[in-house]
This record gives structure tokens, C-alpha cells and sequence, in this order.
């Protein structure tokens, strides 16, 4: 947790998170998060060995709903909205291989 | 301006009607909205469409809700059938969502009039709206300066007197702050109280739906009507929502009040001179002051700065240009999903999206974000201590009244600042309000926040009241 962000892990980060920077944007973003997660240290001085973890307030348990079918969107709504679409189903660019 | 309880009773009475009370939000928002950027959609002919039928009802004698002809502004990442709903970010430019939030249907079912959507920073990221796609919101109050943010939008459509009543969302400040610099009540429930059904994500385990408002009791009125168990929310509270207008007046005598130091600590003094005199105010009405130190409070920003990003970068992973909203065309689908991201977000999201994404990568989840957890357990087991000394806490809302344009925007640590008094309360999933007290520097309003544990909104609200008061707002 200590070691620096380095600009490398910033260009891997957005590759993960489908982003393209630009080199200044990589190189403001490389200093800019370092000094979060740097402020972020002050956490590390704390014992938090025996504290369980929180990610929901109230401790969020599972909720069911009664299995029974009920409206949902309309279909031809849904797809209206879509940027591209065929057939009634949503369309995008080749996703394996080669282009044919 | 008239307050919403006055106008739902006029409207209802027949002394007035929804379609004037109407007429009297458009032109005031025709007025100053090209000044301000307040509202990015302006929705005349629905709401006027809607006002029309209320009026009609009226006359037939039917008895409305409680909110019957009052002017509403939504922020504009609450989804309303068939109107433009962007999050101010270019990525949703144009897309019209085919369903209403549950809060939009609670207002309408009590008889408000939704009247357009109100500017914001981009996804809700940010605290001065700057981070707008559609340009920045001016303070009505001092053009100058920022109204706050991230519902900076919604804050100032109140603030000149467009609509009496707004809502906004809160994930770190993002309703108390630009309250507080607006000279508003602003309010965070408790989490779980408001469905945030329709409510486009941000931090899925910290956003609260809440009202910002000229005074208290139309907040109470609001937060009733939103308020309640939601099954499309699987986070809402099983419960039913609470009776809190009728608990405005209570006062606060024998009640213990925290005057918590980490939530003066650091800030202007002219803030810390009207948390003190709020302090004193609520001794005269009968409360006791114990001064108290929650050291834990200092960790939360840190702690928020990771766990935002990181449900933020999980949330934000849909926009994609694949189902609704922009698309930017690429040779094969991951190149089309980058440049559709790349040209859609501004640069506060794609930030906090890296950071979240960095927080949760491999090799660095345990010493980032499960730190980050743990800190807000500590969070929680600090608020529960406090409460075994106070009923409810006392503390500033921000650090400062409403700063310039650019005072922050090159600088996101010191923008994040702005939220180091609010965030605890979203960790923990309690409720919070920012009152106007007092004004501080260049006249500006200054905002004291009261904090309580879970469903303690009645208190805050009769302890609001109290502040309200003695500062001459009756």
C-alpha cells in the first residue's frame, strides 16, 4: 500500500475500465490519484484486524419477491432507445475474430 | 415566495390554483434561467398539462394530497417517463427514460407539479456543479460563486424563487452542502427511508433521495410524501414512512446535543462563530451541550474517497453504447465501448471511475477497499458511542460559505474536502440536515448540520425547527 502509483499502472487501470487517455490526461491523473490514495494512508496506521467489513449500513440480507410474472418494460420501447439494433435485438460491432 | 404548505393549501381551497401557482414558477425560471443554468429541460407543457387536471379535480371537489399545485425542480438524475434525463453528462444526451422514478410517482400522486430537471455535477460527482457537461449553475445569491454540488442545481432553483420545493440526491454532501450554500434546509435520510428506484446510480450503498427547501416544515412535508417502503427498492426500509410534519414543532428541551469538534475542526471561523450560536440557541430552547470528540470522523473521507469510486466504477461499467445513450462507432465491440466512453464522460468521472477501478483490481482490493469498509465499521461504532452521550450531534455542514468559480477545480483533493463534515453520516446510513444559521463572509448564508441516528429525522426536523427560529425564519 505504500509503494507510488506508477504511470503504467494508470494506463492499465484504464484499459480495464475502457478508457483511452491521452498522455497529459495520463500523466494529471497518475499525480491527481496518487495524492488520493496517498490521504487514503491514514487508514493504514489503524487496527482493523478484528472489525468485520461493512458494505451495507444495515446489513443488506437478501430480499425476494414472490415469484409470480409481472409487467416489465415494452420490448419494442426498450429497443427504440438502443443507439443500433436488428431484428428486435440490440446490435454492435463485430465482438470475435476477424471481420468476414 | 410563497411556501409549499400555503400553496397546497390555497390550491385545494380554491382561493388560488395549480395552473397560477404554475405560471408564477415558469416565469420566474423564464426570467433568470438563461443567467443561472438552473434547469437543463424546462417540461411547460406536461407541467401545465398536469396543473390543468389538478384544477379540474378541484372543481369537482375531490381533495388532493398534500403537495396539491406546488412546483416542483427534479435533479436531473431521477428518471421521468418520456423527459430528457442526462446526469449532466453528455453520454445520456437525449435519452428520454420510458419509466418515472417512485419518487415522481409519489409526488404526483400527491398532487405536485414536476416541473423540468435541474443541472448537476456529472453523475453527482462533485460539490460545485463545475463538473456539468452543460456548463456550471450560478449561486442566485452571489453570481460569483458556485451554489455547491453535486445538486447545485436543484439548490438554486429554490434559492431564486423558481419552485418552493426540490429534490436532490445525497451519496457524500451532495443535498447539505449546496443547502448550505444556498442558505436552504437540505436533507439526507436515512438510508433505506426513500426508494432509490429511477434514481440513476452513483454509490449504490450511500445515495439518498432528499428535499432541499426555503424551511422545515416544507421539508417534513416533502420527505413524507417520498418517503416509505418501495418493493421495486430492494434496499427500502420495510417499513411505512414516517409522520414527521406533525413532530416540526416538538422543540428540543431535555434533549442531549453533541457538539461534535472533528465537525468544526478546520473549518472558516466565520462557520465555527454560527455552529457556536446555534449551539447556544439550542441551550435556550431547553437542550444540554456536551462537547464531545469523534476522532473516527477524520478517516471518513478517506474511506469514502475509496468505496464511492469503487460502486461508482461498478455502476457506471453500463454505459457502454450498446443499449441506451451515446454511441461512437469502433472496428470491433471493445474499441466501440472505448471511444463511446472516452467521448461521453468528463473528466471527474473518469477519474473517480479509474480510482474505483484501481481500488478493486487485483492486489489491491484488501489494502484499499476492504480497508475502506472496515473504516466505515469504525464509522458506525463511533456514531453508536456518540449516541450513548447525545440524542442527536451538532456540527458545521461545510467547511466554508459558497467559494468562487476555480477556486477547486484544479485540485480535486481540495474539492473532495468540501464533504469531510457530511460523509460520515452516508457511511453510516443515517440521517443528517443542513439548516441556514446565521450569515458568514461577503454576507453569504452559512449551514449547521444536525446528525442523529437511524429514523431519527423527526428529532432533526424539531431541532431544525428550533435553529430556524432563533434565527429569525419563523
Amino acid at each position: 500500500m505504500s509503494e507510488p502509483l506508477r504511470r503504467e499502472d494508470v494506463a492499465h487501470v484504464a484499459k480495464l475500465a475502457r478508457l483511452i487517455l491521452s498522455e497529459d490526461e495520463l500523466n494529471r491523473f497518475t499525480q491527481q490519484l496518487s495524492q488520493v490514495l496517498e490521504h487514503a494512508h491514514d487508514m493504514n496506521s489503524l487496527d482493523l484486524a478484528n472489525l468485520v467489513a461493512t458494505a451495507h449500513p444495515f446489513g443488506l440480507v437478501n430480499v425476494v419477491r414472490d415469484d409470480v410474472t409481472r409487467p416489465s418494460l415494452d420490448h419494442d420501447v426498450v429497443i427504440a432507445m438502443a443507439p443500433d439494433a436488428q431484428d428486435g435485438r440490440f446490435a454492435v460491432p463485430r465482438i470475435l475474430g476477424e471481420a468476414p | 415566495m410563497k411556501s409549499a404548505s400555503d400553496i397546497a393549501r390555497d390550491v385545494q381551497s380554491g382561493t388560488s390554483s395549480a395552473a397560477s401557482e404554475l405560471d408564477v414558477a415558469l416565469a420566474q425560471i423564464r426570467a433568470r434561467n438563461g443567467e443561472l443554468n438552473i434547469f437543463l429541460y424546462v417540461d411547460e407543457e406536461g407541467a401545465q398539462r398536469t396543473a390543468a387536471a389538478l384544477d379540474e379535480r378541484i372543481q369537482r371537489g375531490e381533495q388532493i394530497g398534500p403537495l396539491a399545485g406546488v412546483p416542483v425542480a427534479l435533479k436531473d438524475n431521477l428518471c421521468q417517463t418520456g423527459i430528457p434525463t442526462t446526469c449532466s453528462s453528455k453520454i445520456l444526451e437525449g435519452w428520454r427514460p420510458p419509466y418515472n422514478a417512485t419518487v415522481i410517482d409519489r409526488l404526483l400522486v400527491a398532487g405536485a407539479v414536476p416541473v423540468g430537471k435541474t443541472n448537476l455535477d456529472e453523475f453527482a460527482m462533485g460539490s460545485s456543479t463545475e463538473n456539468s457537461a452543460f456548463g456550471p449553475t450560478l449561486n442566485p445569491l452571489d453570481t460569483s460563486r458556485v451554489p455547491g454540488g453535486s445538486s447545485g442545481g436543484s439548490a438554486a432553483a429554490v434559492a431564486a424563487d423558481m419552485t418552493p420545493l426540490a429534490l436532490g440526491s445525497d451519496t457524500g454532501g451532495s443535498i447539505r452542502q449546496p443547502a448550505a450554500l444556498c442558505g436552504l434546509v437540505g436533507v439526507k435520510p436515512t438510508y433505506g427511508l426513500v426508494s432509490r428506484y429511477g434514481l440513476i446510480a452513483f454509490a449504490s450503498s450511500l445515495d439518498q433521495i432528499g428535499p432541499l427547501t426555503k424551511n422545515v416544515r416544507d421539508a417534513a412535508l416533502l420527505l413524507e410524501v417520498i418517503a416509505g417502503h418501495d418493493p421495486l427498492d430492494s434496499t427500502s426500509l420495510p417499513e411505512p414512512a414516517p409522520s414527521l410534519s406533525s413532530h416540526v414543532n416538538d422543540g428540543v428541551a431535555g434533549k442531549r446535543v453533541g457538539l461534535v469538534r472533528e465537525l468544526i475542526d478546520g473549518a472558516d471561523a466565520d462557520v465555527m462563530a454560527s455552529v457556536e450560536r446555534a449551539a447556544d440557541a439550542l441551550r435556550e430552547a431547553g437542550a444540554t451541550i456536551v462537547e464531545l470528540s469523534v476522532p473516527e470522523f477524520r478517516l471518513g473521507l478517506s474511506a469514502y474517497y475509496l468505496i464511492a469510486p469503487a460502486e461508482a466504477s461498478s455502476n457506471l461499467a453500463r454505459f457502454d453504447g450498446v443499449r441506451y445513450g451515446l454511441r461512437v462507432n469502433g472496428d470491433d465491440v471493445t474499441s466501440m465501448m472505448e471511444a463511446t466512453r472516452t467521448a461521453g464522460f468528463g473528466e471527474e468521472v473518469k477519474r473517480r471511475i479509474m480510482l474505483g477501478t484501481y481500488a478493486l483490481s487485483a492486489g489491491y482490493f484488501d489494502a484499499y477497499y476492504g480497508q475502506a469498509l472496515k473504516v466505515r465499521t469504525l464509522t458506525i461504532n463511533a456514531f453508536a458511542r456518540a449516541y450513548h452521550q447525545a440524542d442527536f450531534l451538532l456540527g458545521a455542514t461545510t467547511p466554508s460559505v459558497a467559494f468562487a468559480f476555480g477556486a477547486k477545480t484544479s485540485d480535486p483533493m481540495a474539492m473532495y474536502l468540501s464533504d469531510v463534515f457530511t460523509i460520515p453520516s452516508n457511511l453510516a446510513g443515517e440521517p443528517a440536515i443542513s439548516v441556514p444559521f446565521g450569515t458568514g463572509d461577503a454576507g453569504l448564508p452559512v449551514g449547521v448540520q444536525l446528525l442523529g441516528p437511524g429514523r431519527s429525522e423527526a428529532l432533526l426536523f424539531a431541532g431544525a425547527r428550533v435553529l430556524e427560529i432563533a434565527d429569525g425564519r419563523s
